[in-house]
């Protein structure tokens, strides 16, 4: 049946039709829906595991098992999972083994965009490039029936506009069955047990499985050639292919969709059919480079941009650039320059304004980590100052220490990026001393991502009861006696705990412990308050925590002319910070509300 | 592409519901026998950002996203959002746009200003529009959370396409219980567009 399907879903269901039985992903926009969908079908073992290398090496276990797996991330996770696959490359597999990779150019949320096909050639790993939701949907099928056929991992490689997009697809109905009966365990140790002298032998392998796959891939289907006007030949894959086919319909193309290894024969056939070759490629020039490599004359990143997003505009004004096309006249619009901007910021009811707004007051320097926590950093809070990449909070912090600074340094985590590669990282602070306050931000879920479960969470990717981390137990045992677990809802104990571990000379840890406010069971305990405007002198006081409930109210304080400030019942879910920072006790708490009655 | 080209392209605050009015026009497209695309940025939605989608219809769609200036329609579920996206509408297109405010935390700070009445009025100007107090309507049709579906109504009504079809296409994206309601917010747009929309330019 046809259906208008998400990239990322698609590819959910072209595992699921190729048979995988073995799923686990740590979630990272813009890939993480694919476990989700995954979750719900019949079949398949799916999880999150703590962080993308844990989740490569579950399914690279389960393939040596000879069942189909595969592993899920964000492009940076590949970086924190690049030893397990360059080692998975090297042993191969009993069955196929996929590892799915989303990468973001443009960076709409990561802290970076990075080219993961250049991993697929560091580690000599074939990979895919979907360019709409019916080509997710058939190559994930193709990457389980290559990684079986040549015994190594596959990965397909996703961008936002892919994953993110919705297009037309054709869904299977029946899967792929492989036998019931678990196979023998493949004991193997020359194949799986990477020590020099097997590893030595393995490598040769690899190289001559990449040469056959290169020699095939002149035949693959998904490399594609589209014949045009041999006026000018585009080479190009993925997402890009869609806009300069839009903008482009009359040329040749060469439409890759395996970008390693590259179909070169194929390709210098279509470079010799045509009077002028192009590249199209989002980010890194890696067809490019691959054919001049070879050779072939080619322009590419002379015309389009090598950094951010490519769009049917950018590559319109690269061809006009190439003089393939006629300029555009201008738009007959502008964008009205100078309107109010609106950033993402800490929702209401956002346990981790409780935590900020306290380190704003203590003027502390603050190493934060990637989560909704990294808001902090942005006006009027300001109470984040460095943010690089995940779990690295803790040990900048350690370092800033060592180094030694005039300021108080603490560092900030999320409870999923704690677990995910904060641990080892406060294992140093108590080894190599140093008395850093760590602060775990535990709204008990990961919450930057769409409310993923975790091990802290006490609930599976399923759903299903699991055992809930006991975070001060851990921190304990690594050797830290000074730890607290507070509610940053509550600011007078937060700050008097803060302080009490910021004069210390040992490591101390805070858990900062509140679910995050959108969790369907906080959502269901909103209670707007309410702002008592007779009490309320316009100071601004209360829109300093940086709160979008607090809103401007048409009243204005007759002393200064200054607007008071409104409640929007709307947005307001009653955590009461705002009304603990009220110098006039203007802003009415629940208990308040209650005795008032009805109000 | 053919004649039938259409380019949409919704707007709104993190929260209001507009990825979800983005799908049910994606799906009104399938369920016209046309090629859809539908792109969309999320992550940040949640917190209170800007959220934006588009949604192209036609017998074969290449690229998921256009291009400045190629909108035929407008859909914006906030004022502010809708003048940040005017620049979207091609020429002789046109802006379905939800008089609902939300102030961005800056204006609530006092560091920046929303725009006023006025201003509106003048960017609007020179564009085919339509204001609909959808929040208004969706609240008087018992949801204020239906808010996006009342602005699905006017779409509805403006592009001629039949409850049946538009029925469908909710009952693919919302979930059986709260159908009624966004059937009635519907309605609402609907009556809207019929009582003041032909005139209101
Ligand atoms: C290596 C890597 N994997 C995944 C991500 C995507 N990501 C960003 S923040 C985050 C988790 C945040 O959860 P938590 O630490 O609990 O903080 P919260 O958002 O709940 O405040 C994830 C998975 C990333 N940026 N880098």
């Amino acid at each position: 049946m046809k259906r208008l399907m998400q990239g990322n879903q698609a590819v959910a269901h072209g595992a699921w039709a190729a048979g995988v039985r073995v799923a686990a992903g740590y979630p990272g926009t813009p890939s993480t829906e694919i476990l989700e969908h995954l979750a719900g079908m019949p079949g398949v073992y799916t999880e999150w595991s703590p962080n993308e290398k844990i989740a490569l090496d579950v399914a690279i276990g389960a393939a040596y098992a000879g069942q189909r797996a595969m592993a899920v991330m964000k492009h940076v996770g590949l970086n924190v999972a690049a030893d397990s696959f360059f080692y998975a490359a090297l042993t191969g597999m009993q069955a196929g083994l996929v590892v799915v990779v989303a990468d973001d150019p443009g960076m709409y949320s990561s802290q970076g965009e990075q080219d993961s096909r250049r991993y697929a050639k560091f580690a000599r790993v074939p990979c895919l490039e979907p360019s709409d939701s019916q080509e997710c949907l058939d190559m994930m099928q193709l990457a389980f029936q290559l990684s079986e056929d040549y015994d190594v991992p596959v990965m397909v490689r996703l961008v936002t506009r892919i994953s993110h997009s919705h297009s037309v697809a054709v869904a299977v109905p029946d899967r792929l069955e492989q036998g019931s009966e678990p196979p023998p365990f493949p004991i193997n140790t020359s194949k799986y047990v990477m020590v020099p002298a097997n590893a030595r032998h393995r490598h040769p392998v690899l190289e001559a499985t990449v040469s056959r796959l290169e020699a095939a891939a002149n035949q693959l289907e998904v490399n594609q050639h589209i014949a045009g006007s041999c006026r000018v030949g585009i080479v190009t894959s993925g997402v890009a292919y869609q806009y300069v086919r839009e903008v482009l319909p009359d040329a040749s193309y060469f439409k890759v969709g395996m970008c390693y290894p590259l179909p070169m024969e194929a390709l210098r056939r279509f470079a010799a059919s045509v009077e002028r070759l192009v590249v199209v490629e989002e980010l890194d020039p890696v067809l490019e480079e691959a054919l001049q490599q070879a050779g072939i004359a080619c322009e590419g990143k002379s015309l389009f941009p090598l950094v951010g997003e490519l769009s049917p505009e950018l590559v319109r004004a690269g061809l006009v650039r190439a003089g393939l096309l006629p300029a555009k006249p201008q738009p007959a619009m502008q964008a009205i320059p100078d309107l109010p901007q609106r950033p993402p910021v800490l929702c209401p009811g956002c346990p981790h304004r409780g935590i900020f707004t306290i380190l704003h007051k203590l003027k502390v320097i603050v190493n934060g980590d990637i989560g909704c926590y990294t808001l902090g950093y942005t006006e009027p809070l300001a109470a984040l100052h460095t943010m690089g990449c995940m779990g690295a909070s803790i040990g900048v912090a350690h370092g800033v220490l060592k180094a030694g600074v005039a300021e108080q340094n603490v560092a900030v985590i999320g409870d999923s990026t704690f677990m995910h590669s904060g641990m080892p990282a406060l294992l140093n602070v108590v080894y190599n001393r140093t008395p850093l306050l760590t602060i775990i931000l535990d709204n008990r879920t990961t919450a930057m991502t769409g409310h993923q479960d975790n091990p802290g969470s006490g609930k599976t990717l399923q759903g299903l009861p699991a055992h809930e981390l006991d975070f001060k137990s851990l921190v304990r045992a690594m050797g830290i006696d000074e730890v607290y677990t507070i509610d940053p809802y509550k600011l007078e104990e937060t700050e008097s705990i803060l302080r009490h571990c910021l004069a210390l000379d040992e490591p101390s840890v805070v858990i900062a412990r509140h679910g995050c406010a959108l969790l369907p069971e906080n959502r269901r305990n909103y209670r707007p308050l309410k702002v008592d405007a007779e009490k309320c002198i316009a100071c601004g006081i209360c829109r300093r925590i940086s709160c979008p409930a607090l809103a401007l109210s048409s009243e204005l304080y007759p002393k200064t002319g200054r607007a008071k400030t409104r409640i929007d019942p709307l947005l307001c879910a009653g955590c009461e910070i705002c009304a603990q920072v009220c110098p006039t006790h203007a802003i009415l708490f629940r208990r308040q509300l209650d005795e008032q009655g009805g109000l | 592409m053919g004649d039938l080209t259409r380019n949409f392209y919704v707007v709104g605050v993190g929260g209001q519901g507009t990825l979800l009015a983005a799908d049910v026009i994606a799906t009104l497209g399938m369920l016209q026998g046309l090629d859809v695309k539908k792109s969309e940025i999320h992550g940040m939605a949640q917190r209170g950002g800007s959220v934006s989608s588009q949604v192209r219809w036609g017998s074969q769609v290449f690229s998921p996203v256009f291009v400045a200036g190629e909108a035929d329609c407008v859909i914006a579920l906030e004022q502010l959002e809708a003048l940040r996206s005017l620049h979207w509408l091609k020429p002789g297109g046109i802006a379905l746009i939800s008089d609902y405010r939300i102030n961005p935390v800056a204006v609530t700070m006092g560091r920046a200003q929303y725009p006023s009445n006025d201003a509106v009025s003048g960017y609007l100007a020179d564009v085919h529009s339509i204001s609909v107090p959808a929040m208004q309507l969706a609240i008087q049709a018992g949801e204020s959370r239906t808010n996006n579906v009342v602005m699905l109504g006017v779409l509805a009504a403006q592009y001629g396409l039949n409850d049946a079809l538009i029925r469908q296409a909710l009952e693919l994206s919302v979930p059986e219980r709260f159908l009624e309601a966004n059937l009635r917010a519907l309605q609402a747009g609907r009556a809207y567009y019929q009582e003041r929309g032909q005139d209101a330019h």
